[in-house]
């Protein structure tokens, strides 16, 4: 086993700690019927979960990896193991939580947000959640909160009827893949007319070399229920190629509300795949609030599906790419009810040769008259060396629509820079205000705490490269 | 006491001559006001003192509170003293009123102004100013009308209490309560320790503030300077006679 601590790269602060390995089970490199049978025994899964993971593992083998989007070309999927178990069971109090994870989590500051009202703490170390938390009141009302793993066993029934239905092992290569090695994640049931008031939060944290994360996040509102759901991530960086390939599965009922609040910051060599869906019904709404720092490549688009009379979506999107990054992401809008609506706001940033591409599907159904939707792109390129794409693809299937579409590229302006630095301002921290003031619309939707930790990440990405 | 002591300054922008050899001092308790027609070089001694990064300094030196002026960056120039009220004040997204007021305070103060006191004084000058509090929370002159965006301006300039403001043609786009808003704010800030420099080619401000000083600037220069009577002969004769005086002189020279 592996104990020395990598510092080849250059510290990031806070979010870059890397602790020594120390796992009890190492899956194999390389994908085979026999890891996932491994993998379904440890977690002593019911029947139909490992043939759900096998059948998953013969599409994986049988699709290609897509040609479009990002340049996959590098990536071994082969040689990533895709399932490393963290030392510890699950701990409902954090004085049992080891030492080691502990001072991690302690560093990226998830007791301090759990006392700062938190309703619940999920925490994901590798691909187990080994902490877990939820207020008492929650449990009372009927709502579950669980990582994935448990809720197979204990709640089989929602977790079947629900799981990769959304998101299913057929759609591309790395749901498949994703069906096929799943692990972790969170599991949240709210029952009709439940009003969860303050935010529930997980984070997810991948340490260890050549593994990639499979978490699997499911979340049911039922009708008239609302929650607000916060899932944090960050990562350390290794010198081996990552690939996270999580999915997200929302299901927001009739008249109920779910807000998904996502702030991604993984390693600079990470591949981040993942496959985020939520499906709402009659005058339900969703909203996505995502934030895309880290990873060498991403290819990130939250899809909102509004099948029901009367539901909305709306979807607040931040991209930082830097130097090394390319960053695909944007959102996919299907309008398949009548009267739904939709209003997508993205903001990318690129910097010192990073590449930011926004990619956004907005469909209307012919059957679905009388949407409303509004697409708003910026991006914000901070030197020459940076590109930022914007391809925003719309098909409307009937003329009964009120569509608007705005897209704008721009540079700092060097006028601006000069009034903030007139008033004694520094060239740097001018620069910092006006990108922070650019993503202001995303951070201002963020709860407080995850506002300040955005602004820190553009800070520490801003770092070293202005001034 | 000199606040500030320009000495030939030229300046170009692209290749062309702009400033042909400014010299002007100004001390303290002083108000000046330079007028001039359109082109004449009025907003551009005022971003070249600012530090405007596309005007080149050619030739010349200028001394501030005792500093060389031209040696320092443009934050640098903010925190020894100097201000500047711009013509065009640009619009930054995303950064409120009441964060940018903070921020630069702390900068050009070296010292983060406590919460309860500061906002307190800023509330006060904007009431001075005709100012909704409400702009606090807006975001820096977005949406902004010109006559809001110039308040804002003098709003900066009473918070950041400089030793020279310089305001580049603070009138323009004000209506005319507006402009004896303005004014009347800029007489009160003006004190013994401080310094005011108004750019304009409108003379009617005169009505609300009293400088110590005229001058004429055209073609880069000054060609006069005097007292208050100097702005009457402006609105006499116009800016013609000057120029024409500029020509009579060059030829002599």
């Amino acid at each position: 086993m592996a104990q020395k601590t990598q510092i080849e790269e250059v510290d990031r602060g806070i979010y870059d700690v890397i602790n020594p390995e120390n796992h009890r089970f190492v899956a194999d490199k390389g994908l085979t019927e026999d890891i996932i049978r491994e993998i379904s025994r440890e977690k002593n899964e019911p029947e139909w979960m490992l043939e759900f993971r096998l059948k998953s593992l013969e599409i994986y083998k049988s699709k290609p990896i897509p040609t479009w989007g990002a340049d996959l070309s590098d990536l071994d999927v082969e040689n990533i193991v895709h399932y490393v178990k963290p030392n510890t069971d699950m701990k409902h109090s954090w004085d049992e939580v080891p030492e080691e994870i502990k001072q991690t989590f302690e560093r990226l500051g998830i007791p301090e947000a759990e006392r700062k009202s938190l309703a619940g703490v999920g925490a994901q170390y590798d691909s187990e959640v080994v902490y877990h938390s939820m207020q008492e009141d929650l449990i009372k009302q009927g709502v579950i909160y669980t990582d994935m793993d448990s809720a197979v066993k204990q709640h089989e029934d929602i977790v079947r009827k629900y799981f990769m239905t959304l998101i299913t092992n057929r759609d591309h290569k790395f749901s498949a893949l994703h069906g096929a090695v799943w692990s972790g994640g969170s599991f949240v049931y709210v029952p009709e007319g439940v009003q969860v008031e303050l935010p529930l939060q997980s984070y997810f944290r991948l340490n260890a070399k050549g593994a990639g994360q499979f978490e699997h996040t499911l979340i049911v509102v039922e009708k008239g229920a609302s929650l607000h759901f916060i899932e944090g991530c960050s990562a350390p960086k290794y010198s081996v190629q990552n690939l996270h390939a999580g999915a997200v599965e929302l299901f927001v009922k009739e008249e109920a509300k779910l807000r998904y609040s996502t702030i991604e910051n993984w390693s600079r060599n990470m591949y981040n795949l993942n496959t985020k869906r939520s499906v709402v019904d009659k005058n339900g709404r969703i909203e996505w609030v995502s934030g895309s720092f880290g990873s060498r490549v991403s290819m990130l688009y939250p899809m909102s599906i509004l099948r029901g009379e009367g539901a909305s979506s709306e979807f607040t999107g931040i991209t930082f790419a830097a130097k090394g990054q390319y960053l695909d992401t944007g959102t996919k809008v299907v309008h398949s009810a009548p009267n739904t609506s939709s209003i997508v706001n993205s903001k990318s940033i690129s910097k010192d040769g990073g590449h930011a591409f926004y990619r956004g599907l907005l469909r209307v159904t012919p059957n679905a008259v009388g949407v409303k939707s509004t697409v708003n792109c910026e991006s914000l390129m901070l030197d020459n060396r940076s590109k930022s794409d914007t391809l925003p693809i719309i098909e409307i299937g009937n003329d009964q629509v009120d569509i608007g579409h705005e897209a704008k590229i721009g540079r700092i302006s060097d006028e601006t820079i000069f009034y903030l630095m007139s008033r004694g301002i520094s060239e740097a921290e001018a620069k910092a205000m006006i990108v922070r003031g650019f993503v202001e619309p995303i951070t201002k939707e963020l709860p407080l705490e995850y506002a300040v930790e955005l602004n820190n990440l553009i800070t520490l990405e801003l770092e070293g490269t202005i001034g | 006491m000199q606040i500030i002591k320009i000495d030939n300054l030229k300046s170009e922008v692209d290749g062309s001559a702009i400033l042909k050899g400014i010299d002007l001092t100004i001390n303290k308790g002083e108000i000046h006001v330079i007028m001039g027609p359109n082109g004449a070089g009025k907003s551009t001694l005022a971003n070249v003192l600012m530090g405007h990064p596309s005007h080149e300094v050619t030739e010349g030196k200028v001394t501030f509170m005792g500093k060389d002026l031209l040696d320092m960056k443009v934050d640098e120039r903010a925190k020894a003293g100097l201000f500047l009220s711009f013509q065009y004040p640009q619009e930054v997204p995303g950064v409120t009123v009441e964060n940018f007021l903070r921020t630069a305070k702390k900068e050009v103060s070296g010292i983060m102004p406590m919460m309860t006191q500061f906002n307190k004084d800023v509330k006060k000058q904007m009431s001075d100013l005709d100012m909704e509090e409400k702009y606090l929370s807006r975001y820096l002159n977005q949406g902004f009308s010109g006559g809001e965006k110039k308040k804002n301006e003098i709003l900066q300039m009473a918070v950041l209490n400089p030793k020279l403001a310089i305001l580049d043609e603070t009138d323009s786009g004000l209506d005319v309560d507006a402009i004896r808003v303005v004014y009347e704010t800029v007489q009160k800030l003006a004190n013994e320790n401080n310094a005011i420099l108004v750019i304009t080619h409108y003379n009617k401000i005169l009505n609300y503030i009293k400088p110590d000083v005229v001058h004429v600037l055209v073609d880069g220069k000054i060609v006069k300077s005097g007292d208050l009577s100097l702005a009457e002969e402006i609105e006499q004769k116009g800016y013609e006679s000057f120029k024409n005086a500029l020509d009579d002189a060059s030829l002599s020279a």
